[in-house]
């Protein structure tokens, strides 16, 4: 069981949500499960995924926002969990899939081995951080609160190709979708 | 005119309506009447590099977005306004308190404050460095056009000397 499956998975929960990707190998393997107009693929930007999808969320509060972000971007961007608390949008769910790797480079291992994120977010303030296993994406997705849930995988890449959209393309569709 | 009002009014006839920050003591005035216009999303944010994403997703969402902060911001910032929005040609609105230039007390913002003008350049990024608000006024409130049509951030320096 790797982020491949887990994305698998999480995708079955999604309908009409807009999805902010994480660099690298997971938009590469999301564009090859479930690519939509609704998916903005990171190209660039390691760690700035939860921002993106913060911005988006406060800027369209009546739009549900999901982030699939990863532990070793989490780790580059931890004032992004502050920020996102203290401002609390409803409508965005972040999804950290902690593979204890990075990933895309090599999977060398991440310090995110030795800690427990959802006692991070929580220890910040979430009331809502929690283990994907013990949660229905669905009602999270719905709650009234932003919410931070941590999906646990081994490490591993599939083989899905380099997305062949390029920037423009990706950025145009997606706000024609919204 | 009053050089924070100048700042203030081209950002309102530009249309701005989100913007992130990280404080500098010459942007506080700015920042409090911000903070007082319900028409503008102001996120403060820890790290301007964060910043520079909060924007590029309330643009995704329809906003026309700026960022306040110090120019060692910028330093903090470069990867993500090259693989982040000059490459999905996302505008942005920079609007720098540019340290470390004449009038400077402080002997820490002098290194990056000498080469913020010569990062924008190599960077590629247009900027203004207006000297009278009048001049601000007029460079802040062109400024977002200009970035849309370029696709790329524009920065407007506020020297010590300006305040």
């Amino acid at each position: 069981m790797a982020r491949y499956e887990a994305i698998q998975e999480i995708m079955e929960s999604i309908e009409e949500e807009l999805i902010i990707c994480n660099i690298g190998f997971p938009s590469r393997e999301l564009y090859e499960i479930d690519d939509r107009s609704k998916n903005f693929y990171m190209i660039g930007s390691m760690g700035l995924a939860s921002s993106i999808g913060f911005g988006l969320a406060m800027a369209r509060p009546h739009k549900d926002v999901v982030v699939i972000d990863g532990d070793g971007s989490l780790l580059m961007n931890m004032g992004s969990l502050v920020t996102v608390f203290a401002n609390n949008p409803s409508n965005l769910t972040w999804i950290v899939i902690d593979n204890g790797a990075y990933g895309s480079t090599g999977n060398q291992d991440t310090y995110a081995q030795k800690i427990d994120l959802v006692d991070v977010a929580k220890g910040v303030g979430f009331k809502n951080s929690f283990d994907f296993k013990d949660i229905n994406l669905k009602d999270v997705i719905r709650s009234d609160d932003a919410s931070f849930v941590v999906y646990k995988t081994e490490p591993g890449n599939s083989d899905a190709p380099i997305i062949d959209l390029d920037p423009i393309t990706i950025k145009e569709r997606f706000m024609s979708s919204i | 005119m009053d050089s924070t009002e100048a700042i203030y009014d081209g950002l309102k006839d530009a249309g701005i309506d989100f913007i992130v920050s990280v404080p500098c003591v010459n942007l506080s005035k700015l920042l409090n009447m911000i903070d007082d216009d319900p028409e503008i999303t102001h996120i403060p944010v820890t790290r301007e590099e964060e910043g520079i994403g909060i924007c590029a997703g309330a643009y995704l969402g329809g906003k026309r977005t700026a960022i306040l902060m110090q120019n060692s911001g910028l330093g903090n910032s470069i990867n993500a306004l090259k693989s982040l929005m000059e490459l999905y040609e996302f505008p942005l609105l920079m609007i720098m308190s540019h340290r470390g230039t004449e009038g400077e007390s402080i002997c820490g913002q002098v290194p990056m404050g000498e080469s913020t003008a010569l990062i924008l350049e190599a960077m590629g990024f247009n900027f203004f460095t207006p000297a009278t608000p009048e001049a601000a006024y007029d460079d802040v409130r062109l400024s977002w056009e200009l970035s849309e049509d370029e696709g790329k951030p524009v920065s407007i320096l506020l020297e010590i000397k300006y305040w």
